[in-house]
């Protein structure tokens, strides 16, 4: 029964084959016998969850405010707050942090009556691309223990991949939720930039991130992106257009639609297993009738320097408040406050995390701005028109989502340029702030490749289109 | 003395009058017990993200109107970087290179001569929270800190002079005339006793004729206009004394001692900040439309220059009396209200200037909170000149109870007894009565002494309670004593 | 590329071992060495993008809204005393 996506557990739901509680009893089975393996939790919420999937059960029952996704069991990435549940970012600096508010995407998420079944590892504060950065534990990859699932939000995909959730919510600063969709072989959209209200995500680069569905399927993303949307009075980023119904673009015909091949993401660096599988795709999309063409972004040569300037900056000033004064760990060796500061954070925050810190921080420091943060943003401009360019000639653009296949844990852990690099087929759709999505396309020795469709802005309809378009031609999503 | 001329500047914060807090829904307000007005927002919970007060950029751009500002086109909030227990997220948003208004004036006036101050920028900010120290009254020496975020993130305008200023007594007059100006549009309380309007004061000497500036400091925590004003004096001074025994001024931050009515300077090492300014990420540009600018515009109403212009030209008012009622922006239109129904306003400003303004001062209340309405006082002057009451009466019984609260004049007077005796009958019988009970001054009158007429006028008036009409009792007493 | 790491780490009050100063040193001037690469660009024309998406004038109405939970705000503080955080001694 876990094994099946959200839109076949409604079908069962709403006919009474199965009810809440036994779905969500089933699920924290499975979870109880895999999770020693994958770790893909950092905090369980059962007794919560139950209550959950029993009032779940009286909607389904009355069928009053019965939505999609009332009654199933979904993981939310532990960078989002929930009221009175802890809310750790991985990190020791919040490990005893129980937020007294819960994120918007949790308050909607509640309110469609969904079971949240807990909290998700990622990497510490979502810096990283294999959740190894988390401050508290490993997830391993589900299809293959030894390697890591991707990140950073990596607990989410793990826990999809594993049938340990039905959904998950990640959040996407630079290829978070693509980049482990890709290695977990299940589907993740990073929504346009303003499309899903932050309110509640502990943000790590303001400017560039953004909440997004983990699923199944096409068709699950579009449903769970469907509760996710809309426009919240408390972000003031988010932006007030209408939300379309996204299941209405889940059709076949994708004749004549224009994709754009990215010439930068398919030459030099991508790996032999991951471009082959990439042409096998796009053939596939020809044969349905697209029209191809090849694309070229000169500016994605600057993308990577461009995102390890703005994003750290941006984190540098988003986690100076985790300083021990009002929440979480408070080193206990301070006589004066700046010991008191200076202590908190160095046992509070993984390396990684500092050395973001103080990467952000040397480029917004006086005599460094303009030749770094400044000269940054405006390379940001320029690659933010190279997209423009691209898509009003194409429908879509495409591309590998990762260079590689998932790799071994601890294989990039002391490599952090090596590490950085990797991300260079997300990263610039994050700063252009345009939405891309992430599908099964391939398998390179038993493990997962993953193509990446961007679209337009608040154009998430053509690339959920494009999408379903090639899962319903092919089996990858179906691949264990 | 060197041959110095002096430099100041004033960077003054305001804090705004609205509602609720700069980006959050909390009460602005801060009387109230530590930590009661206080959100995931403004603790900086993480996760949580500000959304600007449309009215806080109101009262600005309103500040901006009235002091001759051009606001700008766009304007951007940044993120000022740097530590501090009192500022939850460790970051105060504020507005760097792109403020929402800059290059204005304000004319201030010292012993007749008018001058131009310029104001380099208006800008928006949050206020920090405040720290309660422990273990002494002060940071120096204290044990530990206390936080109350209460104040954290209220909502705080910085208005930037130009180095325009050349003595102590303009920098008081221009921060007077700004806090009467703020005060009077309505966009804060302006009491810097209160700190609801701080001062902080850049300021340096030069030999005259010199174009560059000489080096500056730093003037804090001056509680008063007059601190202002005492503040820079000293400063101005030791300035000339150091500079005078051939030493050299270090640019610093220096405290103001109410005290010993002297600056001193902070002994610590001056760690050169950087507060790594960037554009703030969860805000987006303010881009003032036209129709808002002028919606707004409205908004400001007539400036007291030229309302103070006026009550002199249209109203006959003194300048004294002009002056004393515009600086205060409640009577001002208090006057003006009055005279919508009743058309003397010379006569309300003197009893406005004059009785009310004695009358709240000894039983020691404001005029800010004035139980008196402009209609009492018309109804109250036109009994007056309609004969009923005396302006005695008015003066001593009548205007204390309305000021205490009582709604109403006709019900004072019932109450007390207090119509004025013009029936004829009753003061000729009175006046009869006083003529045969002093015969001696009668006499006096009787032989030319007229100024004995003012001794049995009071007499009536004292057995009448001051009830009697003086200019009736006047004429009766002229006539009983021709007899 | 050598960051001044002492300062930097200063003005992020982030306590780093010696072994970490000594690593953070090399690896950021590693990546700051790679994103030399954009001196290639000429952006002198270029106006900065801080958002993605452009937008303007998002305001809220001056409202007050209550907070219903100031409780669990307080009780996330590490030391509290009369309702206030504790902070240890202000050495400026």
């Amino acid at each position: 029964m876990i094994d099946k996506t959200a839109h076949e557990l409604h079908d069962l739901l709403i006919k009474k084959k199965i009810s809440s509680v036994e779905l969500a009893e089933k699920v924290f089975l499975r979870i109880e016998s895999v999770e020693p393996q994958i770790k893909a939790y950092i905090t369980l919420t059962k007794d919560e969850a139950i209550k959950q999937a029993e009032a779940a059960d009286k909607r389904l029952k009355e069928n009053k405010n019965v939505t999609l996704l009332t009654g199933i069991p979904i993981a939310v990435k532990d960078n989002m707050c929930t009221k009175g549940i802890l809310t750790t970012c991985a990190s020791k600096i919040l490990a005893n942090y129980i937020a007294p508010y819960d994120a918007t995407v949790v308050t909607k998420l509640k309110e469609a009556g969904s079971v949240i079944i807990g909290k998700t590892n990622l990497d510490e504060f979502a810096m990283g691309s294999s959740t190894e950065n988390s401050g508290l534990q490993i997830t391993k990859n589900p299809r293959d223990l030894e390697r890591v699932p991707g990140g950073s939000s990596g607990g989410s995909a793990a826990a999809v991949a594993a049938n340990e959730a039905i959904l998950a919510t990640g959040s996407d600063t630079g290829g978070s939720i693509r980049q482990p969709a890709s290695f977990c072989g299940i589907v993740g959209l990073k929504p346009t930039y303003g499309r899903v209200s932050r309110y509640g995500l502990v943000a790590f680069a303001s400017s560039l991130d953004q909440i997004g569905p983990l699923a199944k399927d096409v068709t699950d993303a579009a449903i769970l992106l469907q509760v996710m949307a809309g426009y919240d009075p408390k972000d003031s980023t988010s932006v007030n257009v209408p939300v379309p119904d996204y299941q209405k673009s889940l059709t076949t015909n994708i004749k004549g639609l224009k994709v754009g091949v990215i010439k930068e993401l398919m030459g030099e660096g991508i790996s032999a297993d991951v471009k082959s599988a990439i042409k096998s795709a796009i053939k596939k999309y020809e044969e349905l009738g697209a029209v191809i063409s090849e694309v070229s972004l000169p500016s994605f040569e600057y993308a990577v320097s461009t995102y390890y300037l703005i994003a750290p900056a941006e984190a540098s000033s988003n986690l100076a408040r985790f300083d021990g004064v009002k929440y979480g760990h408070r080193s206990q060796e301070a006589k004066d406050l700046i010991t008191m500061y200076y202590n908190t954070r160095r046992e509070g925050f993984g390396a990684e995390v500092k050395r973001r810190i103080i990467l952000g921080t040397y480029a917004l420091s006086a005599g460094y701005y303009d030749a770094y943060y400044l000269k940054a943003l405006k390379v940001r401009t320029l690659i933010k028109q190279d997209f423009e360019k691209a898509l009003s000639n194409c429908d879509v653009l495409v591309s590998p989502t990762s260079p590689t296949v998932a790799f071994k844990i601890g294989e990039k852990a002391n490599d952090p340029l090596s590490m950085y690099l990797s991300d260079i087929a997300t990263i610039p759709v994050n700063l252009a702030g345009i939405p891309a999505i992430s599908i099964p396309c391939g398998n390179a020795n038993n493990l997962p490749i993953g193509l990446q469709i961007m679209g337009k802005a608040f154009d998430e309809e053509t690339i959920l289109k494009a999408a379903y378009a090639f899962e319903q031609n092919t089996d990858w999503h179906l691949k264990k | 003395m060197s041959k110095h001329e002096t430099i100041i500047g004033l960077e003054v914060h305001a804090q705004l009058k609205t509602s609720s807090k700069m980006f959050c829904g909390c009460a602005n307000n801060f009387g109230d017990p530590p930590n009661t007005n206080i959100c995931p927002v403004c603790t900086g919970q993480p996760g949580t993200l500000p959304v600007i007060n449309k009215k806080a950029i109101e009262l600005a751009i309103k500040t901006a109107l009235a002091t001759n500002c051009k606001i700008n086109e766009r304007s951007v909030f940044a993120r000022k970087n740097y530590f501090y227990p009192d500022l939850p997220k460790d970051f105060q948003i504020s507005q760097f290179d792109l403020p929402l208004a800059e290059h204005g004036f304000l004319e201030i006036e010292v012993d007749g001569n008018k001058k131009r101050i310029g104001i380099t920028r208006i800008h928006l900010e949050e206020d920090a929270g405040k720290l309660v120290h422990k273990g002494a009254d002060r940071i120096m020496g204290s044990d530990y800190s206390l936080a109350d975020y209460n104040r954290a993130a209220t909502p705080l305008m910085e208005i930037v002079s130009e180095p325009d200023i050349r003595t102590p007594e303009e920098a008081k007059a221009y921060m007077e005339k700004l806090a009467h100006l703020l005060e009077y549009i309505g966009v804060c309380d302006a009491k810097m006793e209160e700190g609801s309007l701080r001062c902080d004061a850049n300021i340096s000497i030069r030999p005259v004729g010199q174009k560059e500036f000489g080096t500056k400091t730093e003037i804090k925590n001056m509680n008063s206009f007059k601190a202002v004003m005492k503040a820079l004096k000293a400063e101005e001074l030791r300035h000339r004394e150091v500079i005078d025994e051939g030493g050299t001024i270090i640019q610093e931050t220096r405290f103001y001692s109410e005290e010993t009515e002297k600056t001193k300077g902070m002994r610590t090492k001056e760690f050169s900040h950087d507060y790594r300014y960037f554009p703030e990420p969860d805000l987006v540009p303010i881009a003032p439309t036209k129709e808002w600018i002028e919606e707004i515009r409205k908004t400001v109403g007539e400036l007291p220059d030229k309302k103070e212009n006026r009550f002199i030209k249209d109203y006959g008012i003194s300048e004294t009396d002009a002056f004393f009622i515009v600086s205060n922006s409640k009577m001002a239109t208090f006057l003006e209200e009055t005279t919508k129904s009743y058309n003397n306003p010379k006569a309300i400003a003197n009893w406005l200037v004059g009785e009310i303004t004695a009358c709240l001062k000894e039983s020691k209340m404001t005029f800010d909170n004035i139980a008196l309405s402009p209609n009492q006082l018309a109804e109250m002057l036109a009994l007056i000149d309609n004969g009923v009451l005396s302006r005695k009466v008015a003066k001593e019984i009548v205007l204390p109870e309305l000021l205490k609260g009582s709604n109403s004049i006709q019900g004072i007077i019932k109450e007390k007894g207090l119509t004025q005796i013009s029936d004829e009958g009753e003061l000729v019988s009175i006046a009869q009565d006083i003529i045969r009970n002093n015969p001696k001054q009668v006499e006096q009158f009787k032989s030319g002494k007229e100024a004995v007429l003012m001794f049995f006028v009071g007499q009536v008036m004292k057995a009448t309670k001051g009830r009697a009409n003086p200019d009736a009792v006047q004429k009766i007493l002229k006539e009983a004593l021709k007899k | 590329m050598e960051i001044n790491i002492e300062h930097v780490a200063h003005l992020a009050r982030l306590g780093l071992s010696d072994e970490e100063k000594k690593t953070f040193s090399k690896q950021l001037g590693n990546i700051l060495q790679y994103a030399e690469n954009l001196n290639k660009l000429d952006i002198s024309d270029i106006s900065p993008t801080s958002h993605a998406i452009l937008m303007e004038n998002v305001m809220r109405d001056d409202k007050v809204e209550k907070c219903q939970d100031i409780e669990s705000i307080m009780k996330n503080g590490p030391e509290i005393e009369e309702n206030m955080f504790k902070v240890p001694r202000i050495m400026e």
